[in-house]
């Protein structure tokens, strides 16, 4: 059963090969005999789980039901799951029951889906490794001795090593579709605005977006199709019309332009990887996608932009974490300001801490207008030249990210562990849609490609991964032992 | 671009996180390489190019003036540090 | 030396919107603790703002009536710093592109003229919980049913000169937002705060000097006094050969006193970034233009109003026009009795006494519009005195019904008919017998003060129920004939 995609589990409940009961406890199974290695389960909800997967069955016999009914999920605990612990990866929410359910979660909920648990995380989403959760690395299933990547490490490694089909993941800079990457899966990060992000713990606010990270583009629809939509209590939600993901993924690629830049496959990148990109580049081209030559004049200061930015906007979402009404207060504060440096400093990680007091720097006075507004101001340069090469094509294909996972043990050298976002950073700068999928192996590690379309544009973008992936074998392949 | 400790220790104090007084230059150094990271983007000529602050192009929305929100404090206090009488508690404040 | 004293007020108005200007609590006063914060108000993870469309027409109402600049775009920052009431860490407010823009508040001065202060801005912005100091072993307690309420902040330009203008001022801004109805104004409740920014320089100087942010002021009498104390602290600090330092002080009215915040830092890098949840908020010129045809009379429109249509004074009109419910109290008074200037005397003589006599606000008021035009109306008729009619309005304030039916039950009626009065008059003379003859005898002066003795022995011994101008004529005549 966990062979399966989501979309042939879907068939199989539907056909009634099974029950979801027996398709949630075996996952269940497989979670307590496979994570304690694994590390991608923060939260494992067993007895929710079996009553949800009951439910659906029921629902099933008397008719109402939806493509997903019964169908087993994880989700990042980075989305606040009503009533069980959301815990973003850290201390300072340890002891955090969310009282509400994120909008995503009730979506998925109402269609019938069934939450086997929340997923392991980078601290409030600040790294991009997999290693700097508080309740521990994520290993990586292709390789123990490298790291995940991350920061949606759990959701990306539950998927890869079996022990649910699909999961729901956070993207700010890439940390969603680069552990999709790493773990030879198709990570999709929708448009900014096209999924509501109520209940979506807050890292850099106008980077954020929602995702699903899937063996399938196929699944991916089928995902998005629930979770995309307006939603009332996020004024940055889009009150555009959700395509139908599904019945466009079967149009031919003749004719689709696809961009490619030049300058991201330079030096930095490693030429193995650079390599097997752009042969996915070549097998979509064989579909009949016509490779065209795009510039991104700014792309290089994708990094410096989001780290500027992103670190800002991080700063001050954090502010909330502070001992007061919910999350970590520390044992006996004598004053005020006792409470919230010692409830903060003892319950935020080195690496948040850090992306805390970088913001910090940027906003203040001294920095303001010379980082901050600046790099505002290149983002909106960024954008222009996605918009423009958009004019001329109709999907951009660049690398995921430019080396291979490092080993875990090697000395973390922060700035270059946080650049790896690079290519990726692109789309969270624009708001547009981005998707990574499996595009080979290099030491029988996964390697993935990125394709980029315009704003509200993900149908486009699972048409031609799907088209890739009905060619191609590379998003079949599973690590051994799992 | 350097940040000091003693820069580390203002942001510290702005961010209200303790930290230990021999983090500080580790810290400083931290921040030193991704500060320097970022410095790029001071010789971007930006022409003027306003500054982006969302990447949407549509206008704020506005909600109807009606309660729509329940009195939960019940619920919400559950998951509270302190309380007392229903008020949160802190340690005084003067002022 | 010779100071001049420059103030700009900081007014925080609470709009009287039903809920958050960002969530969809109820922002009713009075509430439990905390029984009116939802989870964006807690600042939980994942909550996010939307912005109150009530809040917006409030805003935009407030800058049509002061004449105001209005841009097309206005935005939303956050305001960094920790503080308990504050859930977010940030305080979501306008810094760069505010919702209205430079506008103007005429006031009135003591000598009666007119002096225009400039509006320098207003901004919408969500108002903190609040802290509870006593009753907690050594812990505050912290109410965030405030947190998130809508405020209107509205500066001046630092114009004003005086304590009494800055009072002024704030009574002219005060009267305005009751009178659009988008702030109830209640001081005592919080509705309307004031913060003072008060500094000094000799007269002639340009430069400002070091001002002072007296915090949080929530009434008239209080602004004037902490600005005056202010003042003097100011000067004294400065002739002594001192420097002052930029600060936050709070008024102590026990005192009399302001003193330094203890816990306000100076210059605190509050880090103003745009908030990245709310997106611009754009209006259309047609919007603009059909709200303003909602506009009711403005305060200085009725005031000249009620000089040419009533004939009122100018200080008669600006006393009745002081709030849009003592304004439409009296245009109900006067509607019912027909008489512009009884209207007035009453409800600035009997009524204000009895209002201020319990500390009433006029929508409090024990005698309704209704009740005091319908006892006019039995004065104008002749149907009671003046004097009884006192009578009866306390009657009325005791709750025994309206004039007619105190008037009934009591027997109140005027006595009119002359026979009557002059029967009452001969006896009254005749109980009197030397008086009389001394009146007869005595020169214009003594005469007058006898004719008052007589009157009011007249009254008393018709229990003040003769009409007066009767008993008046009646006893000259029978004195002097």
């Amino acid at each position: 059963m966990h062979q399966q995609t989501l979309a042939q589990q879907s068939q199989a409940l539907a056909k009634g090969d099974y029950s979801a009961r027996e398709l949630t406890s075996h996952y269940l199974q497989r979670i307590e005999q496979f994570d304690s290695q694994l590390n991608s389960f923060i939260a494992v909800t067993t007895e929710q789980a079996l009553a949800q997967a009951d439910a659906a069955d029921a629902a099933r016999k008397s008719g109402t039901v939806t493509s997903l009914t019964g169908v087993p999920l994880a989700h990042q605990d980075v989305f606040c799951s009503q009533g069980t612990r959301t815990s973003c990866g850290s201390k300072m929410l340890d002891n955090f029951i969310a009282p509400y359910n994120a909008h995503l979660l009730e979506q998925l909920q109402l269609a019938g889906s069934v939450s086997l648990g929340k997923t392991n995380m980078d601290e409030f989403a600040m790294t991009a490794t997999g290693q700097s959760s508080f309740y521990g690395p994520t290993s990586n299933p292709w390789d123990a001795l490298r790291i995940s990547g991350g920061a949606a490490s759990g959701s990306a490694v539950a998927v890869a090593a079996g022990l649910v089909a699909a999961s729901t993941a956070c993207d700010t800079f890439g940390d969603l579709r680069l552990p999709a990457a790493h773990n030879g899966l198709t990570g999709l990060k929708a448009s900014y605005g096209r999924i509501s992000r109520f209940g979506m713990t807050a890292n850099a606010s106008s980077f954020d977006q929602a995702g699903f990270i899937t063996r399938t583009a196929e699944d991916a629809a089928l995902l998005l199709q629930v979770a995309a939509g307006f939603d009332t209590r996020d004024s940055t939600c889009s009150q555009d019309t959700v395509a139908d993901y599904n019945s466009s993924l079967n149009q031919p690629l003749s004719g689709l332009r696809i961009g490619i830049a030049r300058c991201l496959f330079d030096a930095s990148v490693d030429s193995r990887i650079a390599d097997l990109v752009l042969a996915s580049a070549g097998q979509l081209q064989q579909l009949g996608a016509i490779l065209i030559d795009i510039e991104l004049p700014h792309s290089a200061q994708s990094m410096a932009c989001a780290s500027i930015i992103g670190s800002g906007e991080a700063s001050t979402n954090m502010s909330r974490f502070d001992g007061v009404r919910f999350g970590y207060r520390c044992a006996d504060p004598a004053d005020l300001d006792d409470l919230y440096q010692r409830s903060r400093g003892e319950a935020f990680g080195p690496a948040v801490q850090q992306r805390i007091m970088l913001g910090t720097h940027f906003l203040s006075a001294n920095q303001y207008e010379d980082y901050y507004v600046q790099a505002q101001r290149v983002r909106r340069l960024i954008k222009q030249d996605l918009t423009s090469a958009f004019g001329q094509v109709d999907l951009i294909l660049t690398p995921v990210t430019a080396a291979l996972p490092r080993t875990a043990s090697k000395t973390a050298d922060p700035v270059s562990d946080w650049s790896c976002q690079r290519y990726t950073a692109l789309a969270n700068l624009a708001g547009l849609p981005a998707l990574s999928m499996p595009c080979g192996q290099v030491d029988g590690l996964p390697v993935g490609t990125q394709l980029l379309a315009p704003w509200l544009q993900e149908a486009r973008l699972l048409n031609a991964a799907h088209q890739y992936q009905q060619a191609t074998d590379w998003h079949h392949s599973r690590p051994n032992g799992f | 671009m350097a940040l000091t400790s003693s820069d580390v220790q203002t942001l510290a104090h702005l961010t209200q996180i303790r930290l230990e007084p021999d983090s500080l230059n580790d810290l400083a150094c931290t921040l030193s390489q991704f500060a320097d990271a970022a410095e790029s983007i001071r010789e971007i000529a930006t022409n003027g190019s306003e500054p982006l602050i969302s990447p949407l192009e549509i206008t704020q929305r506005l909600r109807a003036d009606t309660v729509s929100e329940e009195n939960l404090r019940e619920l919400y206090q559950s998951i509270a540090p302190a309380t007392e009488d229903g008020l949160y508690l802190v340690p005084k404040v003067l002022d | 030396m010779q100071w001049e004293t420059v103030i700009g007020l900081e007014i925080h108005a609470q709009l009287a919107t039903k809920t958050k200007i960002f969530s969809g609590s109820s922002s009713a006063f009075g509430a439990a603790p905390n029984s009116q914060a939802c989870a964006g108000d807690l600042a939980m993870p994942g909550t996010l703002p939307v912005l109150n469309e009530e809040a917006v027409r409030m805003a935009y109402l407030f800058g049509l009536a002061v004449d105001a600049e209005i841009g097309e775009v206005s935005r939303f920052d956050r305001k960094n710093y920790f503080y308990p009431d504050l859930p977010s860490g940030y305080q979501t407010s306008q810094m760069d592109l505010p919702i209205v823009g430079k506008g103007h508040m005429d006031i009135t001065l003591e000598d009666g003229s007119t002096k225009r202060i400039g509006i320098t801005r207003a901004h919408l912005e969500e108002d903190a919980g609040k802290s509870l100091h006593e009753d907690f072993s050594g812990m505050t307690g912290i109410d965030l049913n405030r947190a998130g309420s809508t405020l209107l902040e509205i500066v001046s330009e630092p114009e004003l000169r005086s304590a009494k203008e800055a009072v002024a001022y704030a009574r002219a801004i005060h009267s305005l937002v009751q009178y659009l109805g988008v702030c109830d104004g209640n001081m005592a409740e919080g509705s309307f705060r004031c913060d003072c920014n008060v500094s000094i320089r000799p007269v002639g100087q340009e430069e400002f000097g070091v001002r002072a942010e007296i915090k949080n002021v929530n009434s008239f009498r209080f602004i004037e006094r902490a600005i005056n104390s202010e003042i003097r602290r100011q000067i004294e600090v400065l002739e002594d050969g001192g420097t002052l330092v930029q600060q936050t002080r709070l008024y102590d009215p026990a005192k009399d006193e302001t003193r330094a915040m203890r816990s306000k830092e100076e210059a605190t890098d509050y880090r103003y970034v745009p908030c990245p949840n709310l997106l611009p908020v754009v209006i259309e010129r047609s919007y603009l233009e059909q709200l303003r045809t909602t506009l009711p009379e403005l305060p200085v429109q009725k005031r000249e109003r009620f000089q040419s249509e009533f004939s009122l004074s100018a200080y008669d009109a600006s006393v009745l026009t002081a709030s849009r419910a003592m304004a439409d109290y009296y245009e109900q008074v006067q509607k019912t009795c027909g008489d512009a200037k009884l209207a007035a005397n009453w409800v600035m003589g009997e009524l204000s006494s009895l209002l201020n006599k319990d500390s009433l606000e006029i929508g409090q008021s024990p005698v309704s519009a209704e009740q005091l035009g319908g006892l006019l109306v039995r004065i104008k008729d002749n149907t009671i005195s003046g004097n009884i009619a006192k009578t009866v309005f306390e009657a009325i304030a005791q709750g025994e019904g309206c004039a007619d039916d105190i008037i009934e039950k009591r027997g109140l009626k005027q006595v009119t008919d002359s026979g009557a009065i002059e029967a009452i008059l001969d006896e009254m003379l005749a109980a009197n017998a030397a008086e009389v003859e001394e009146y007869r005898t005595a020169d214009e002066n003594r005469r007058s003060r006898m004719f008052g003795f007589f009157i009011g022995q007249a009254m008393k011994a018709s229990r003040g129920k003769a009409n007066p101008q009767q008993v008046n004529q009646l006893l000259r005549q029978k004195l002097e004939g």
